[in-house]
């Protein structure tokens, strides 16, 4: 019961700060702060996803929040890589 | 471990997991430097998303079914977390987002993350010594 009502406060925690992230995404002055706002949207993802594997009481969901883990770092350096060197594999 | 004690355990988790995402992502967006802006996300966003993770690994536990799979992405998010964090770091000292300017580099005329091409003329235009 208690689970219940502490899944519920999560799932709000964490899409109101994916709302933020987007605030920021959408907004951020400069490059460097998109980048971060991506890189934060891609960890609160899997917050997420882990959260509807709990609230469905299953583990299904473990390889789609590893993949979105592991892509979202190359993502992240590969976008700073790009922006520090104008090449992403040199 | 008992099994109320578990919930409460498991509740803690979500709950604590939840606030540190929320705290990470109005930090990325109150904040109002862009150095200072990294801060926030890469460090109480991963806390939290551990703290999630760790739920989930409890959870799996107290439903009869354990695995312990969640605490590899646990590690790789806590290993990863630094290397992007340098990374934007290192965009935001590129684009010229740092509050102070740099010290003069030891040996070289300039940063390398300074230099414009095969000539390095400096892209900004006159570094104080020691500011």
């Amino acid at each position: 019961m208690i689970v219940t009502y502490a899944l519920i406060f999560a799932f709000a925690a964490v899409s109101l700060s994916l709302l933020l992230t987007m605030v920021r995404l959408v907004k951020g002055p400069n490059t460097g702060d998109r980048i971060l706002a991506l890189d934060t949207l891609s960890i609160n993802a899997v917050a997420l996803i882990i959260l509807v594997g709990i609230a469905g009481a299953t583990q299904i969901y473990f390889e789609a929040a590893m993949i979105i883990a592991m892509l979202g770092f190359v993502s992240t350096v590969a976008v700073a890589r790009f922006v520090l060197r104008g090449d992403i594999i040199e | 471990m008992s099994p109320e004690i578990l919930d409460i355990v498991i509740a803690a988790a979500l709950v604590i997991g939840g606030l540190f995402t929320l705290v990470g992502s109005i930090g990325l967006l109150k904040l109002k430097a862009p150095m200072a802006r990294l801060h926030a996300p890469t460090k109480a966003s991963t806390l939290g998303v551990g703290s999630i993770l760790l739920a989930s690994v409890l959870f799996a536990y107290a439903s009869g079914a354990p695995s312990y799979h969640e605490l590899l992405i646990i590690a790789f998010l806590f290993m990863t977390a630094p290397v992007s964090a340098y990374f934007i770091g290192k965009v935001h000292i590129h684009l010229g987002q740092n509050r102070k300017p740099l010290p003069k580099p030891a040996r070289d005329r300039i940063w390398a993350t300074q230099a414009k091409h095969e000539e390095d003329t400096p892209s900004v235009p006159e570094m104080k010594a020691d500011a």
